[in-house]
């Protein structure tokens, strides 16, 4: 038996019976959707909409129709691309490094975490894939596939390819986690049905019974799930920072990036999952499940990836500066006072200082200003893979090249139309598939709820 | 009597008491056909006797099983198939193979238990489970006991150890199939 310290905060509070979470959960599937759900859906199809007008202009004309030019390569779609990515990374580490280290916080936001990680990913991979310029020949050139050249082969030496093979594997390993988790709430949903929706939830349990055997086995999938998706999530920015830092270009040329890349993913990840969840717990009336002590966890690791991303922008100067190679050193000074000045200080004010406000108690519990701050964070995380990206290339090695970047219309509509996705998803997620894992939930009601640490 | 199609149910409402009833009724001499529950009770496998899942063999073959694949797929189109110089590297760098062959070992190793998993719990969409108890999937425990594997004892005699070791509820349930 699970013992909890008294003086510990429960982590599901207002006396919840198994019966109660069963009922608060399921209810959000069964009742009709709210006006606020309609409005956020009504709003997110819209953006969706307006955004793929410049998605088919792109894939008709081509990616001439984006602001790159020959020094600036990659811009917004990369910037883009890696700040999706990011996002998705919280949800795989609530899910599988908490459950590693047995934190039973994460089992009311793993489900909408990790559905967050699904959705991110997504629109992280239309990125690199319109920027094929003929995606519907890209297989040819991302996956190891025969073809009339006899066969030529991909190039295992590139770390695009490699990414290629990290996004896809965390991407359906990421699916599977989660499924193997709904399965048994989807049964709980089936067991409350009838009629049409019976069969629908039905099929999506899978025939699941809830016998002691298939539980016992369950849990060792989800262990070695895990077990498994914990390196690969670290494995997956780090890729994507070979990206950058396997190119000898200055100011990628870094062998700082793979930590620094998985932090700021987490730091990002993390600001997303509380952006949603505050919003959700709000929407959906589960205050009791998502608790103030849930919000207060979460800040505390966002100020510890913030600042781990502080020092690791700040080392980069440094290191900059003591190699003395002239390109390096300028490709730095050019971030901060160069003409993208405002961007590399943005970076800094929204990732560097305002994470550092929530060592204030009151703030780091106040539901507003943790939701500004979340906000704040994904802009400045934003604005970091813009500097990394758009600085270190738009003043190259020939100064009659140097020039500025400008986004166009279709650059803004694409970026629009990944927002359009995600929100979209993820309201038809909240609607149709329960918010939160009732199963783990339960298993802790006994040890961890208001009713039992009187 | 036909095996597997009529049972008594023992109805439990906290896992810490199905944990204790179960140990009862085993070392009673009944024999328990299955336990249901709405979530993961810890222990509930050892109480019941079960072995110990091999599913992590199972992730760890198919984990090998990508490793090989991976590292020979890349050996045999970089190496063999198409040798080319790529920035000064040999013709199969192994170090530039590494990132590749993670991921296909966790894919395969991922995808391979998942299927096991899957198949040795008879879970598919199309599946139709026996449903014991509707409340199963809600707030209650059932013990499922086989009364064909307990002739011996008779039914008076499974409803009276069923209540004494704390079942809120004793039923009844026959299937067709």
């Amino acid at each position: 038996m699970q013992v909890t310290s008294s003086i510990r905060e429960p982590l599901i509070t207002g006396g919840k019976t198994l019966k109660d979470i069963t009922h608060d959960v399921s209810r959000q599937v069964e009742g009709k959707p709210s006006l606020g759900w309609l409005i956020g859906l009504l709003v997110s199809v819209g953006a969706l909409l307006l955004g793929s007008i410049a998605l088919a202009a792109t894939l008709w004309e081509g990616i001439g129709m984006w602001g790159l030019n020959k020094t600036v390569g990659w811009a917004w779609d990369i910037t883009n691309f890696v700040w999706w990515v990011g996002i998705g990374h919280a949800g795989t580490l609530i899910s599988a490094v908490l459950l590693l280290f047995r934190q039973k916080w994460r089992m009311a936001i793993n489900r909408a975490a990790e559905a967050m990680t699904i959705f991110a990913v997504i629109c992280a991979a239309m990125f690199p894939v319109i920027h094929m310029g003929r995606p519907w020949l890209g297989a040819y050139w991302a996956l190891p596939l025969p073809n009339t050249f006899g066969s030529l082969w991909v190039n295992f030496n590139s770390p695009l390819l490699w990414d290629v093979f990290a996004i896809s594997t965390y991407f359906s390993v990421s699916l599977v986690f989660w499924y193997i988790g709904l399965i048994p709430d989807f049964a709980t949903i089936r067991d409350r049905a009838t009629g049409f929706r019976k069969v629908i939830y039905g099929a999506l349990s899978f025939g699941w019974d809830g016998a002691a055997r298939t539980w016992s086995r369950y849990e060792s999938v989800a262990l070695i799930l895990a077990g498994l998706a914990t390196p690969l999530v670290l494995s997956v920015h780090t890729i994507v920072s070979f990206d950058f830092a396997t190119s000898v270009i200055p100011g990628w040329h870094t062998t700082i990036f793979p930590p620094y890349f998985v932090a700021g993913a987490i730091f990002s990840g993390f600001a997303m999952v509380l952006s949603l969840m505050i919003v959700t717990r709000k929407v959906f009336k589960l205050e009791d499940y998502i608790t103030i002590g849930h919000i207060e966890l979460m800040n505390i690791v966002i100020i510890i990836t913030g600042s781990i991303v502080g020092i690791a922008y700040i080392t980069e100067f440094f290191i900059a500066w003591y190699s003395g190679v002239a390109a390096e050193q300028y490709a730095f000074i050019n971030r901060a006072t160069g003409p993208y000045w405002w961007a590399y200080w943005s970076m800094m004010t929204c990732n560097v200082i305002s994470p550092q406000l929530f060592w204030i108690k009151k703030i780091r519990t106040s539901i507003i200003a943790t939701f500004i701050l979340s906000i704040v964070v994904n802009i400045g995380m934003w604005f970091e893979r813009f500097v990394i990206i758009v600085t270190s290339l738009h003043r190259d090695y020939l100064p009659s090249s140097w020039v500025m970047f400008y986004p166009t219309w279709a650059d803004v509509g694409i970026y629009l139309f990944t927002f359009g996705l995600f929100f979209t998803l993820f309201l038809l997620f909240a609607k149709f598939f329960p918010v939160i894992n009732m199963a783990e939930i339960k298993s802790i009601v006994k040890s961890s709820s208001v009713r039992t640490n009187k | 009597m036909e095996r597997d199609k009529n049972f008594i149910l023992g109805i439990y409402e906290d896992e810490d008491v199905l944990l204790e009833a179960v140990t009862q009724l085993r070392q009673g001499g009944v024999r328990i056909h299955e336990v249901f529950s709405p979530f993961p009770v810890h222990g509930l496998d050892e109480v019941l006797g079960y072995k110990r899942s091999k599913l992590p063999i199972a992730a760890f073959l198919f984990g090998l099983l990508g490793t090989a694949l991976a590292l020979l797929m890349q050996y045999y189109m970089m190496g063999i198939d198409w040798p080319m110089i790529i920035g000064g590297k040999d013709f199969a760098p192994l170090p530039t193979f590494i990132p590749v062959t993670f991921e296909l070992t966790v894919l395969l190793s991922a995808f391979g238990m998942v299927g096991v998993f899957l198949i040795t719990s008879n879970l598919k969409p199309w599946g139709q489970p026996r449903i014991f108890d509707l409340r199963i999937t809600d707030d209650k425990h059932v013990m499922a006991i086989d009364m064909a594997n307990n002739a011996g004892l008779g039914e008076q005699k499974i409803t009276d150890i069923l209540k004494s070791s704390g079942a809120s509820e004793v039923n009844k349930k026959s299937f067709d199939r």
